[in-house]
């Protein structure tokens, strides 16, 4: 950790991932695992002008009550809700001037299964002229609960910030646990935790690809993708003991070995995935009608992306070749070679080709890892040290970061960016480009999760 | 290139797979259509709320939907609008930020109204039991007919649950509350 002066903390270069503060420094993380701090003065630092830093000032605000001095953005960003009774008037959406203009609410309860949040979207006819999403709703003090506690014992809630990268959550936890108290979890664990991340990486490509054509009223592809996402999480199931594979991270290694059958079924689900991708991928390309929805339908320009230095696909389809697979990197990706599949497009239709192409390579991974899984230990207990420690891995939706301080065995404060974080800006602006009917496909080809960065 | 691809959706593919658990899902279905027809006759219609979940238990929820465990085979449906539910399906914890919104959805709902909570969160607060954030779980907002336990339960769970309200439903006269 670098400690810099006011002056020097606002000038700091970089590509901005994520900050916070604790009791004495604000913190700020910058690619690819930079970390700097700036001392609290008053319960205040100075903003820092990078544009994906609003909501973690705001944050940083709302759990903290510090606050970032000349933040353009002051509104709160979990606390919704101050009075004893639970209510509380609902805040002034602006919307821009102009004839005919009016605006639609949607949520915090959604038409589909799906978390909630509420949309703003300022309307002159069909055209979005602008959405503000309001979140926090999911909020349920996750950060607050794991302070005071053993990193084996927070691993439980470290696996609870976003459910659908459970796996991914719990390896950026356990990497910033291993690196706070200087372990080296078994190699058999690591291969273990990236066959699990890989797994979960095709449940949710496959079914958002589906349900994005589902959205579009193709249903014979959210149906078969639908399939493939309930053989892999049964096959999950044979191998690790759960649909999820939740809290089988652990810091240390992993919770448990890979069951006996759990290969077979791993491969299987993988063999009837491979054979149908190519004939569903058709499917997607050459129906007009689908493409139609999709081609040039939210777009996030390149610059956009790289201003928020958006991760992920959703960064991949507009030119950003970031993966935490490659940079920073981490066991055991360096042995199997990664291809990062880019776009410039930055629509709807290449976010999902992007994801379609990372499917065939974790299917690779997965069967090298399973073909060379080394035979050691699958985990170790973490010594009761002290240390602090930034941990990643790549999810689905993009890179998760962790920030642990262990005193002496307990965890004495926690940070944790979810890759949706720098996501949900680029929501606000893709919806924008397109027409309100065309939202629902937008927001379910980022898939910014909710929870996530309620935290 | 038009007539490329329709010679080629001529072509006749084998039936892909589509079953998992063919016994699980059978027996589920003799139950459902069982209980469900006897009493009711007619279809019941689920409003899912997420009160602060992690989002695990709107996967598997949205899973029972798919065409291994096909739901609306049982009759049962999930709907956009509180107003044409007969199930409030609640998910996640009881979040702060999120009670306004719970009870309007239940007060939007037409009575008699059965209440679900799925997944450990809703059932008791789950592993964020005891958060200032939160108040506990779906019972510490809205009486409560029935619990799916699980973190998150597995879409066969999930529709077990709502098969054994419905054979509740069925020996018990259907709970009547007064509107708020």
């Amino acid at each position: 950790m670098k400690l810099l002066s006011s002056e020097d903390w606002q000038a700091y270069p970089g590509k901005f991932i994520a900050l916070w503060t604790d009791a004495h420094y604000a913190y700020a993380l910058y690619q690819p695992a930079e970390l700097v701090a700036t001392l609290l003065v008053n319960g205040a630092y100075p903003a820092l002008s990078h544009k994906g830093a609003g909501w973690f000032q705001r944050l940083a605000h709302d759990s903290n009550g510090h606050t970032a001095i000349g933040a353009t953005d002051t509104r709160p960003a979990i606390e919704h809700f101050r009075s004893s009774d639970g209510t509380a008037s609902w805040p002034e959406f602006s919307s821009p001037s102009g004839e005919g203009i009016h605006q639609v609410a949607v949520g915090p309860i959604h038409a589909a299964i799906i978390e909630p949040g509420h949309f703003r979207f300022s309307l002159r006819g069909e055209e979005v002229l602008k959405l503000e999403a309001r979140l926090g709703y999911s909020h349920k003090g996750t950060l607050a609960l794991i302070r005071g506690k053993s990193p084996r014992l927070a691993a439980r809630f470290a696996a609870r910030v976003s459910g659908d990268a459970t796996v991914a959550h719990g390896i950026a936890f356990a990497h910033a646990a291993e690196a706070a108290l200087g372990v080296t979890p078994p190699e058999r664990a690591v291969y273990l935790r990236a066959i699990m991340a890989e797994l979960e990486r095709l449940a949710n490509h496959g079914s958002d690809i589906g349900a994005i054509a589902g959205d579009a009223g193709f249903s014979f592809l959210d149906a078969r993708f639908a399939w493939h996402r309930e053989t892999l999480c049964e096959a999950a199931k044979a191998a690790f003991g759960h649909r999820l594979m939740m809290d089988m991270v652990i810091p240390g290694g992993v919770a448990g070995d890979i069951l006996l059958g759990g290969m077979a079924a791993i491969l299987a689900a993988l063999l009837a995935l491979e054979s149908e991708l190519p004939g569903l991928t058709r499917v997607f390309e050459d129906y007009a009608s689908l493409q139609d929805r999709l081609v040039g339908t939210g777009i996030v320009p390149p610059q956009l992306a790289q201003a928020y230095a958006a991760g992920g696909f959703t960064g991949r389809a507009s030119g950003q070749n970031h993966d935490a697979r490659v940079s920073p990197g981490y066991a055991p990706y360096e042995h199997f070679g990664l291809e990062v599949p880019v776009e410039q497009d930055g629509d709807v239709a290449a976010r999902i080709r992007i994801r379609l192409a990372e499917i065939i390579e974790s299917i690779r991974f997965i069967r090298d890892m399973l073909t060379n899984l080394p035979d050691t230990a699958i985990v170790i207990a973490p010594p009761s040290g002290s240390g602090s420690g930034v941990g990643v891995a790549e999810s689905f939706r993009g890179p998760v970061w962790h920030w642990l301080r262990i005193e002496s065995g307990t965890i004495a404060d926690v940070f944790i960016a979810d890759a949706s974080t720098l996501q949900w800006p680029l929501v606000e602006f893709a919806a924008t480009t397109a027409i309100l009917a065309d939202f629902p496909l937008i927001n379910k080809s980022i898939n910014a999760s909710y929870s996530g960065v309620d935290l | 290139m038009v007539w490329k691809t329709l010679a080629r959706h001529f072509i006749s593919h084998p039936a892909p797979p589509c079953k998992a658990n063919d016994a699980a899902v059978a027996a589920l279905r003799q139950r459902l259509a069982a209980a469900g027809h006897k009493k009711l006759g007619r279809s019941l219609a689920i409003r899912h709320v997420a009160a602060g979940s992690c989002n695990g238990c709107e996967l598997e929820l949205r899973a029972t939907q798919n065409l291994v465990y096909d739901l609306t085979q049982y009759g049962l449906s999930f709907t956009p609008s509180p107003r044409h539910a007969d199930i409030l399906l609640i998910t996640g914890v009881a979040g702060g930020n999120m009670l306004t919104a719970v009870r309007q959805a239940r007060e939007a709902m037409p009575e008699p109204v059965l209440v679900i909570a799925v997944g450990d969160c809703a059932v008791d607060g789950g592993v964020f039991k005891g958060s200032p954030a939160i108040t506990g779980g779906a019972d510490s907002i809205l009486q409560v007919d029935l619990v799916v336990a699980g973190c998150p339960p597995a879409p066969a769970q999930i529709i077990e649950g709502l098969l054994a309200l419905l054979e509740v439903n069925d020996t018990a006269p259907r709970p009547v509350r007064v509107p708020r």
